[in-house]
C-alpha cells in the first residue's frame, strides 16, 4: 500500500458503522458516539459519520466502512476510535491493525471487495444491506427505490405484474419453495370483497437472522415488495408479523411505515393510482410455530398460535376466514428487484427449478461466519471453503446442517451438491428459511440431532398427537443413547417413529422435526451404533461417555489441574504424577484445557481404560524442552 | 340440497355439499376412528386417527377436516394409513392409564376386582367412571392395540376438583381439545383453553387458577364432550332407564333425559333433538334438577293455610279458593306476577287470564325483577 499523504479531514470521506442487532451488542452505538465526538473534536469538515444496518459479517463485528475508499474495519471497539479519527479520517492512513485478516491465508484485506466472504456473493435480497442508513428513506430512494412499484401502478396491470413474477420463477423463501407468482394468482382469483397481504417476519430458527438483518438493514424494500404484492391480488390491508424479540426490526420497519406514509408510497391512492394499502405491525409472543401461516394467522386474529389443517388454502380462507396471501421477508424483499431488472434477468440466476439467490445464516464451526447470499445451484463445498473459509483450527469437517431446527445434516460425499430446492429435499434435508449450520469432527451427530429435536419439541404447538408427545418419546430416546443407556432396538425404534411423525402430524413443524434424526441416522449410523453399542462417543462430546486421564508418564506434578477442577476430583501433590477420581469426576474438560501444552499430559478418551496409577506417585517423567518464551 | 358422490373404499356415496369425508363416511355406516372430531364442534385434526388416503391429495390428510368433494376417491384402510394411526394410538396410550386396555380379562374384572397383575389403581380403566362409555377403549379395540411399543409415562399431572359439580382429571385427559372447542365454540365463554406449549400442554383456565376461581359457569358441556375419563361428574351415576321431559328452571324449554335409578334422578341428559337447546344445558339443568327433585322439603301438593297452619289440600279444592278469592278483583285492584321457571305457554296463558278475565294489564314476570 502507498503511504496517503495527511489531507488533514479536507477529504471527502463517510464512515458507515454498522448498526444491526450484532454490532449494537458488540457496542457499535457507543463507537458511532465517539466518532462523532472525535470528527466534530479534530474539526473534520469533510468527514461524515453515518451508520447502516446488518452487513453479515457479524462475526468480524462490530465492522465499519470507510467511503469512497471502500476500507473495511473488522472488530472495531471504541479504544479504536481516536486512531480511527486521526490516522485514516485526518490524515488519510488507514489503520492496518483493524483490516480483516483471512482465515486461510492470515493476510490483512484493507478492501471490502477484496474479501472473499463478500465477493464471493451475489447479493439481491440483502443488495442494500450494509449500504444505506436505513432510517432514511431517501437514501433508499437515491438507490432506485420505490421505482419499481412505480412501474406496477403505472404502466403494469395486476395480472402483468403476476406474470412477471411467475415468469421469474421466484420460489417461497420462508422454506416450502412454492412458487410467489402462482401463490399471488391464487389470492388474485379468489372471490372476495376483503383479501390480506401478510407478510412472515416471525423468524425462529436457532442462529438465523436472514429476515431480521433485511428488515433493519433495508426495510423499504420490504415494504415496496409487500405494496406490489398487495397490488398484484387487490389487497388493501396489510400485516407484518414480527417476531417481538427483534425491536430493532420492529422500530425500523415502523419508522419505514411512517416515512413511506407520508412520502405517498403507502396509504390511500398510493402515487395518485386508486390503489390503497394500509400496513400494520403485529408483533409475535415469541412462539417458533407462528412462522407457520395458519399459526401466524390465528396470532393475528388473537387467537392461540396453532396451525390449522389445509384445505381451506389462505389463498380462500385465510385471515379472519377472507383470502389472504403470505410470503416471507426475503420473497418480497426480491420483488422489487424481478419488476426493475426483469424476470429474465432474475431467471438467468439460479438452477432450472431453482432460481435466484438464496441467504444463508452461516454458523457453527467454520471460520466466517455471518449471512450470505449466493446464486441457487452453488455446490456446498464453496459456501463452507470459499466464503465461509473452511473450519477453524484445521479440523475435519463432519456434517452440514441446512433449513434450521428441522432440516438434515448431510455428510461430506453431499458437499459437492448444489444448494436448491430438490437437491436438498432428495438428501433427506430442505432448503428451510436459511440456517446453515457446519460441524466438524468434534461435533457428535447423536448429541446434534438431540439439540435439535430439543429445540422443536419444545416449540411444538402441541395440538397434534404426533407432533406433541412422538418429539418427546424421540427426544427421550435420543438422551437415553447420549447418557449411555441406549438399547439396540432404539434405532428401529426412532426411525419408525421419525417415519410416522412425519405422515401423520399437521403441520410443517411437526412433519419436518424428525429431519435431524432420519438423516443422522441414514448418514451417520455408526455414531449411533458406537453409543448404544459400545458406550462410546466417536466424537468425544457425550460427557455421560466420555473420561479424563493424567497420563503418568506425561504428567510434571505442577498442580494447575488440581488447582482449577471445580469438582476437587484430582488428588496430587508436587512432582506427583496426579490422578482423576473417576467416580467424582464431573467430565467439564477443565483439566485438559488447563494443563500445558508442552506436557500434554491430559487425554479424553471415550469407552476406553487408560493404564493410570491408583494413588498419586512420584513423576517420572523427563521435564520437556522449555519452551520458547 | 347440493348433493355430491364420491367413492370411499370403493362404495359410491351420496353426500351433501359441505360434508367433510369424515361426515359423509359416517352418513354411509363406515366408520373411521377419531377422538378429536366432535359433530358439533369445528374440525379440529388433532388426534390424527381420521387419517385418509385420497387421490390427488398428497400425503394423508385427515377425514375430519377435509371437505368431501364431488368425485373423490377416498381409502380409510392401508397399510400406510394403518402403520401411522396406530403409531398416534401408542403415542395417545403412552400419556394416559390404559393397563386394562392391555388386558385379556378387561371384560370381566370390576372395580373391586384384586389385579392379578399389580397395575395401580390408578391406572385400571375399571375404576374410570368412563369405564365402558369411553371412546378411547372403542378405538384401542377397533385399531387393535394389545401393548405398547414405547414407555408410558406415569409422571403424575395435576386435578382440577374445585368445580362442585365436575371434577378435571388431566391424568386421563388426551388433549383432544373438545372441551375447549365446547366452552369458545358452544357456549362462547372461553373459561379453559389449551396453555404451555408442546409436551407441557393442558387445558386449563386463564392464569391457570382452580376451575371455581375462573369465569367457569359449570354448564358442564366440556364434560359431556370428553371422550375419555379426563372431565367427570362429581357423582358418576348409570340409570336404570331415561325419561324424556322439559327443564323446569326457566322458560327456554330445554328438553332433557332424566335417569332414574331406584325411582331417584341420578343423571341428566340434554336431547340432542331438542327444538331449544340441541342437546345443550346450563348448570341448573344439567345439575340442578336431582337436588330439588328428590329433596325432602319439596312440596309436592297444595298447602292451604287454615287457622294460621298449612294444611294439604287437593289441586281443586286450591284452585277452587284461587278463583273464588280472585274474582272479587278488576282491573287495577289486582296485579298479576308469573314464574320463569313456567314455559313459554304457561306465561301466555298467565298474562290471558290478567287480561281478559281479570281486566288488569299490571302483569309482571319474576326474571323482569
Amino acid at each position: 500500500m502507498t503511504a496517503a499523504k495527511p489531507d488533514n479531514g479536507n477529504k471527502q470521506r463517510t464512515i458507515f458503522i454498522c448498526q444491526g442487532t450484532g454490532c449494537i451488542s458488540g457496542k457499535s452505538l457507543e463507537i458511532t458516539e465517539a466518532l462523532k465526538k472525535a470528527v466534530a473534536e479534530h474539526g473534520l469538515p469533510g468527514v461524515k459519520v453515518d451508520f447502516t444496518g446488518c452487513h453479515g459479517f457479524c462475526e468480524q463485528g462490530p465492522v465499519a466502512i470507510v467511503e469512497p475508499e471502500g476500507i473495511f474495519y473488522a472488530c472495531v471497539s471504541v479504544a479504536d476510535v481516536p486512531e480511527i479519527v486521526e490516522s485514516h479520517l485526518r490524515d488519510g492512513k488507514p489503520v492496518e491493525r483493524l483490516f480483516y485478516k483471512d482465515p486461510v491465508s492470515d493476510e490483512a484485506i484493507p478492501y471490502h471487495k477484496d474479501i472473499k466472504f463478500y465477493n464471493m456473493q451475489q447479493r439481491i435480497i440483502l443488495r442494500n444491506c450494509g449500504r444505506l442508513n436505513p432510517e432514511r428513506i431517501e437514501d433508499y430512494i437515491a438507490t432506485g427505490g420505490y421505482e419499481s412499484l412505480k412501474k406496477c401502478l403505472k404502466e403494469m396491470t395486476p395480472e402483468q405484474v403476476i406474470e412477471e413474477v411467475k415468469r421469474s420463477g421466484l420460489r417461497g423463501r420462508g422454506g416450502a419453495g412454492f412458487p410467489t407468482g402462482m401463490k399471488w394468482e391464487f389470492c388474485r382469483n379468489a372471490p372476495g370483497d376483503q383479501k390480506y397481504m401478510i407478510c412472515n417476519a416471525d423468524e425462529g430458527d436457532p442462529g438465523a437472522f436472514m429476515d431480521r438483518s433485511t428488515m433493519e438493514g433495508d426495510p423499504h424494500t420490504v415494504l415496496e415488495g409487500m405494496t406490489i404484492a398487495a397490488y398484484a391480488m387487490g389487497s388493501s390491508e396489510g400485516y407484518i408479523y414480527i417476531r417481538a424479540e427483534y425491536p430493532l426490526a420492529v422500530k425500523r420497519v415502523r419508522l419505514a411505515l411512517k416515512q413511506s406514509e407520508e412520502k405517498g408510497f403507502l396509504g390511500d391512492n398510493i402515487m395518485g393510482s386508486d390503489f390503497s394499502l394500509h400496513i400494520h405491525v403485529k408483533e409475535g409472543a415469541g412462539a417458533f410455530v407462528c412462522g407457520e401461516e395458519t399459526a401466524l394467522m390465528a396470532s393475528i386474529e388473537g387467537k392461540r398460535g396453532m396451525p390449522r389443517s389445509r384445505p381451506p388454502f389462505p389463498a380462500t380462507s385465510g385471515l379472519w376466514g377472507k383470502p389472504s396471501n403470505i410470503n416471507n421477508v426475503k420473497s418480497l424483499a426480491t420483488v422489487p428487484v424481478i419488476i426493475a431488472k426483469g424476470a429474465d434477468w432474475y431467471a438467468s440466476t439460479g438452477t432450472e427449478k431453482s432460481k435466484g439467490t438464496c441467504v444463508f445464516a452461516l454458523t457453527g464451526k467454520i471460520a466466517n461466519s455471518g449471512l450470505i447470499e449466493v446464486p441457487m445451484g452453488i455446490p456446498l463445498r464453496k459456501i463452507i471453503y470459499e466464503i465461509g473459509g473452511g473450519i477453524p483450527g484445521s479440523k475435519k469437517f463432519k456434517a452440514v446442517q441446512t433449513g434450521g431446527p428441522s432440516g438434515g445434516c448431510l455428510p461430506e460425499s453431499y458437499l459437492d451438491q448444489p444448494v436448491d430446492y430438490e437437491s436438498l429435499a432428495a438428501a433427506g434435508s430442505m432448503m428451510g428459511s436459511g440456517g446453515m449450520v457446519v460441524m466438524d469432527e468434534e461435533t457428535c451427530m447423536v448429541d446434534i440431532a438431540r439439540y435439535f429435536l430439543s429445540f422443536t419439541q419444545a416449540e411444538s404447538c402441541g395440538k397434534c398427537v404426533p407432533c406433541r408427545i412422538g418429539t418427546k418419546q424421540m427426544l427421550d430416546i435420543l438422551e437415553r443413547i447420549c447418557r449411555g443407556e441406549g438399547q439396540p432396538e432404539d434405532i428401529d425404534l426412532l426411525q419408525q417413529l421419525g417415519e410416522n411423525i412425519k405422515a401423520g402430524s399437521l403441520c410443517q413443524l411437526g412433519q419436518t422435526a424428525p429431519n435431524p434424526v432420519l438423516t443422522t441416522l441414514r448418514y451417520f449410523r455408526d455414531e449411533y451404533e458406537a453409543h448404544i453399542n459400545e458406550k462410546r462417543c466417536p466424537a468425544l462430546s457425550c460427557v455421560k461417555l466420555i473420561s479424563f486421564y493424567i497420563l503418568p508418564d506425561k504428567c510434571q506434578g505442577c498442580g494447575i489441574c488440581l488447582r482449577n477442577c471445580p469438582a476437587e476430583c484430582i488428588a496430587g501433590d508436587k512432582r506427583m504424577v496426579h490422578v482423576i477420581d473417576q467416580e467424582k469426576c464431573v467430565r467439564c474438560g477443565t483439566c485438559l484445557e488447563v494443563c500445558p501444552e508442552r506436557f500434554g499430559a491430559v487425554v479424553k478418551v471415550s469407552a476406553e481404560k487408560v493404564d493410570v496409577p491408583d494413588e498419586p506417585i512420584p513423576v517420572t517423567a523427563e521435564k520437556p524442552a522449555a519452551s520458547a518464551t | 340440497m347440493d348433493h355430491i358422490t364420491l367413492t370411499i373404499n370403493g362404495q359410491e356415496i351420496k353426500a351433501t355439499r359441505g360434508m367433510t369425508v369424515l361426515e359423509a363416511a359416517q352418513s354411509a355406516d363406515i366408520y373411521v376412528p377419531t377422538l378429536c372430531h366432535y359433530p358439533d364442534l369445528e374440525p379440529y385434526g388433532g388426534c390424527r386417527l381420521c387419517i385418509v388416503e385420497i387421490d390427488k391429495m398428497r400425503g394423508l390428510p385427515t377425514a375430519c377436516t377435509t371437505p368431501a368433494t364431488d368425485g373423490m376417491v377416498v381409502t380409510t384402510e392401508s397399510d400406510a394409513i394403518n402403520s401411522v394411526r396406530r403409531a398416534s394410538l401408542e403415542l395417545i396410550l403412552s400419556t394416559h392409564p390404559c393397563d386394562c386396555l392391555e388386558c385379556h380379562r378387561r371384560e370381566r374384572c370390576g372395580p373391586y376386582d384384586i389385579c392379578l397383575r399389580h397395575v395401580a389403581v390408578t391406572d385400571r380403566c375399571v375404576v374410570c367412571p368412563s369405564n365402558n362409555n369411553c371412546e378411547l377403549q372403542e378405538v384401542v379395540d377397533y385399531i387393535g392395540v394389545h401393548e405398547l411399543r414405547i414407555p408410558r409415562d406415569t409422571a403424575p399431572r395435576t386435578i382440577d376438583n374445585s368445580n362442585p359439580f365436575f371434577d378435571l382429571d388431566r391424568n386421563r385427559c388426551i388433549l383432544c381439545a373438545r372441551c375447549v372447542r365446547a366452552c369458545q365454540e358452544i357456549t362462547g365463554v372461553g373459561a379453559i383453553d389449551m396453555a404451555y406449549r408442546g409436551y407441557g400442554m393442558k387445558v386449563a383456565t386463564f392464569g391457570d387458577v382452580p376451575l371455581l376461581d375462573s369465569i367457569c359457569r359449570s354448564c358442564g358441556e366440556c364434560m359431556v364432550r370428553c371422550p375419555v375419563g379426563a372431565i367427570t361428574p362429581k357423582e358418576p351415576a348409570v340409570p336404570e332407564r331415561e325419561v324424556k321431559t322439559v327443564c323446569t328452571y326457566c322458560g327456554v324449554g330445554c328438553s332433557m333425559y332424566l335417569g332414574v335409578k331406584d325411582d331417584k334422578i341420578v343423571s341428566v341428559r340434554g336431547d340432542e333433538e331438542g327444538p331449544a337447546n340441541q342437546g345443550r344445558l346450563c348448570v341448573k339443568g344439567r345439575f340442578g334438577i336431582a337436588e330439588f327433585v328428590n329433596s325432602s322439603e319439596r312440596l309436592t301438593t297444595p298447602l292451604i293455610r287454615k287457622d294460621g297452619r298449612l294444611v294439604e289440600a287437593s289441586w281443586d279444592e286450591a284452585l277452587a279458593l284461587v278463583a273464588d278469592k280472585l274474582g272479587k278483583y278488576r282491573g287495577d285492584e289486582v296485579a298479576v306476577i308469573s314464574s320463569a321457571k313456567s314455559t313459554t305457554e304457561d306465561n301466555y296463558v298467565m298474562q290471558k287470564l290478567a287480561r281478559v278475565v281479570l281486566g288488569t294489564n299490571n302483569v309482571d314476570h319474576c326474571a323482569r325483577l
